[in-house]
């Protein structure tokens, strides 16, 4: 069956109403894993682009790509789990409660985990991150491991586009 | 140009498409179709059926599709009445049938707001169909039903459904319906590998003990003369599953039957057996492999299928080949026309040939009741030419299993993916509208007939003289099958007897029971059809010969069977396909 591990697909799909539905109807109903599941309109405005991170074993991962290809919406499948990629993914975190101290100590890590700080309050602020799922997870680990249940989070998911030389993933 | 309404267009459309048949109930969202059509009437050869339940509609245009190889039309309201198609939307693309369903929908701006017989059927259905679509702009709407035929019909054949907003269709708009089509996101397969084909063959001629399993792909390709043609250049015997009966004739000599859960000894041995095992449309369904890990142990598999997604799904395959089964079976053929027998195959035909004098196809006599074996073992005899249709369960195996497939005309027609209660009455309505000049011989259980027993009326109607065999054994037979064999005879809930006052312990039948309801000879006889109930073997044959005397009504003739009777062989779910029960 091969291991189980992330992988990524690139999915070209007709801008329509339904579609999305259908795409992430297919994962429920065949029950394969959906990590995450970005979509926006393309150059063209007829055409979305979905980028899906799914956890699965090889042969899951192959009826997955299979059965999107299958779709009539569907009109192509990239499979990105191993070609070289940009992907980066949104991240905002809101700390509320913050005492000074912390609100510094905010800022002098910022350079560390390179995020940015672009909100800020009497005993709160918003950071933004825009990286790679794995880093805005070390990210978000940091800021519950100090702060608890005083942090929000929102991830946005990844897009991903080939790259040209340089491979960010 | 000429501006007319989306109803109209849409009776424009199903004349451009050649349809002869629509199964339609109309309702409020759909009424002005109905006017359409109505309006229409003197232009058009469009026969309108009324069923009495969009569920028997459905099935109907199912049987039509299937037994025609046209696409069947189905044109429902909004709400309940598109609801009840579900089920067959189900059963028709689990077994590829192509059928385009119209249902009508609440005006465009009424959408989202609950209004009366709203329902959101486009997402009710998305994942059990083909495609699904809401046309939301008049438009589009020649486009897209010209796109729904064509989905329907092409590829891996399936269900289409296309909601038709009230408002939208009321809309004076273009008169044009296109004549081609152009979907970026859907290009039916045309081209077959044929390196993978003669890597194939070579693999083939290699074997020891080659076997061919052919599907229901084959039967929708319309493959059965390319695929004959290939086992008998290549002389290897040839097994199939339920959805493949009819490819090969049951009479040819490399013809060694059915596999699967209630196949033949002999093939389901063939297979475990077997070293290399050529499959040709077919989705290895579990009830064909049984234990994924033990199936054909000791085989390299080739698969031909024109899904993608089917292949290495559940059986781990060899050689894969993507394409339609005739273009690769005619491609085969071409391979192997000047070559010899493949040496080894007649010793293995041998074998299966033993397998099967060791352990053949038989039910015992019977102490009590008709046997079944008699019921079709007649039917074949005096009803060679007819098309078969059955409903689901033991009737439904023991027709797969003794129905003979000579005839030209002849066809078998079941629901194998979804397995269907209900859809044997209304498909055979459906087969025998498509098929006016040949008899119709539809095999049911008393439990399925009760299903969609309101299609009588349809039946009777429509002048469909169809013969509805109904094994009455009082049961819900398969399911007390099971209970009978692994649940130490608790028969919950599958006595179709039982009164309030009955011992939920009762290991039944006996001298005690209460009547049967409903009686079948009358309800046939109230419904305007002929009813004849057969108690014992004598009169199966005179029961057969007065059903075909009738030319226009359809006959239920009720056949009395023991509850006790088993179909066998059976693998038990979950179980290696050679570790078969036998005996009960």
């Amino acid at each position: 069956m091969g291991e189980m591990k992330k992988r990524y697909i690139s999915l070209f799909v007709e801008n329509r109403c339904g579609v999305l539905a259908r795409i992430a109807g297919l994962f429920s109903g065949k029950s394969y894993n959906l990590q995450s599941l970005t979509v926006g309109e393309t150059d063209d405005p007829t055409m979305s682009r979905m980028t899906i991170t799914t956890i699965s074993d090889d042969v899951t991962f192959e009826q997955i790509k299979k059965q999107l290809n299958r779709m009539v919406e569907v009109i192509k499948v990239m499979d990105y789990t191993a070609v070289p990629i940009r992907m980066k993914e949104a991240l905002f975190i809101k700390i509320k409660g913050m005492s000074e101290a912390e609100k510094n100590e905010v800022f002098q890590v910022a350079n560390v985990f390179r995020y940015r700080v672009v909100d800020y309050g009497k005993n709160s602020m918003i950071i933004e991150s825009f990286h790679t799922e794995g880093k805005n997870t070390n990210i978000i680990n940091f800021f519950k491991d100090k702060f608890g249940n005083r942090v929000e989070v929102v991830r946005g998911g990844s897009v991903a586009i080939e790259s040209i030389s340089i491979v960010e993933r | 140009m000429k501006k007319i309404t989306g109803n109209q267009l849409f009776v424009k459309a199903l004349i451009a498409e050649g349809v002869d048949h629509i199964f339609a109930y109309p309702g409020g969202y759909a009424i002005d179709v109905f006017d359409a059509l109505y309006k229409a009437e003197p232009d058009t050869d469009i026969e309108i059926v009324l069923p009495r339940h969009e569920q028997g509609l459905i099935h109907e245009a199912d049987g039509y599709a299937r037994s025609t190889g046209n696409v069947g039309v189905c044109l429902v309201t909004s709400g309940p009445g598109a609801t009840n198609l579900v089920t067959g939307i189900a059963t028709a693309n689990y077994d590829s049938v192509p059928i385009v369903c119209f249902t009508g929908q609440v005006s465009l701006p009424l959408i989202g707001n609950d209004a009366f017989q709203e329902v959101d059927i486009v997402g009710c259905t998305r994942n059990i169909a083909k495609w699904v679509i809401t046309v939301r702009d008049r438009k589009d709407l020649g486009r897209i039903i010209k796109e729904a035929f064509y989905i329907a019909r092409t590829g891996k054949p399936g269900v289409v459904v296309v909601d038709l907003p009230k408002d939208v269709m009321a809309t004076l708009g273009d008169d044009h319906y296109p004549e081609e089509v152009s979907i970026r996101g859907y290009k039916p397969n045309k081209n077959v590998n044929i390196r993978q084909l003669n890597r194939a063959v070579g693999m083939l001629y290699k074997a020891k003990n080659p076997l061919f399993l052919v599907g229901g792909g084959v039967k929708i390709a319309n493959a059965h003369k390319e695929m004959r043609k290939f086992a008998e250049i290549t002389g290897v015997p040839v097994v199939s599953t339920v959805m493949g009966i009819g490819v090969m004739p049951t009479d040819h000599p490399l013809f060694m039957g059915n596999a699967g859960m209630h196949g033949r000894y002999s093939a389901n041995m063939a297979i475990s057996e077997c070293d290399v095992l050529f499959s040709i449309g077919t989705r290895f369904s579990d009830r064909i492999t049984g234990e994924l890990g033990a199936f054909a142990p000791n085989a390299k598999i080739i698969h031909i299928d024109i899904d993608t997604a089917a292949i290495s799904k559940n059986v781990t395959v060899n050689v894969p080949i993507v394409g339609d089964a005739k273009i690769a079976l005619t491609e085969l053929v071409e391979i192997v026309k000047d070559k010899e027998p493949v040496a080894t195959a007649g010793a293995f035909a041998d074998r299966i040939r033993e397998w099967n004098k060791e352990c053949p196809l038989t039910l015992p006599a019977s102490e009590k009741g008709v046997n079944p074996q008699k019921i079709f073992e007649t039917a074949n005899e005096l009803l060679k030419d007819a098309i078969v249709v059955t409903d689901v369960g033991q009737h439904q195996m023991w027709a797969t299993q003794f129905t003979t497939m000579e005839s030209e005309t002849r066809q078998f027609i079941t629901s194998g993916g979804l397995g269907t209660m209900g859809f044997g009455i209304p498909a055979a309505i459906g087969a025998c509208m498509g098929n006016r000049d040949t008899k119709v011989v539809c095999f049911s259980g008393d439990g399925g007939a009760q299903m969609n027993i309101q299609e009588m009326a349809t039946a009777v109607q429509e002048e469909t003289p169809i013969i509805i065999c109904i094994l009455n054994n009082q049961y819900l037979g398969m399911v007390r099958q099971m209970q009978d064999l692994f649940y130490d005879r608790r028969f919950a809930s599958t006595c179709l007897c039982r009164r309030r006052s009955c011992q939920y312990t009762c290991k039944g039948p006996g001298p005690d029971c209460p009547p049967y309801t409903p009686d079948f000879v009358k309800l046939a006889e109230s419904y305007g059809a002929k009813g004849i109930r057969v108690t014992n073997e004598d009169q199966i044959a005179p029961a057969f010969e007065a059903a075909m005397k009738e030319d226009k009504l359809p006959t239920i003739i009720e056949f009395m069977i023991d509850a006790d009777r088993l179909v066998l062989p059976m693998v038990q779910s979950g179980k290696a396909l050679d570790d078969m029960i036998l005996e009960g």
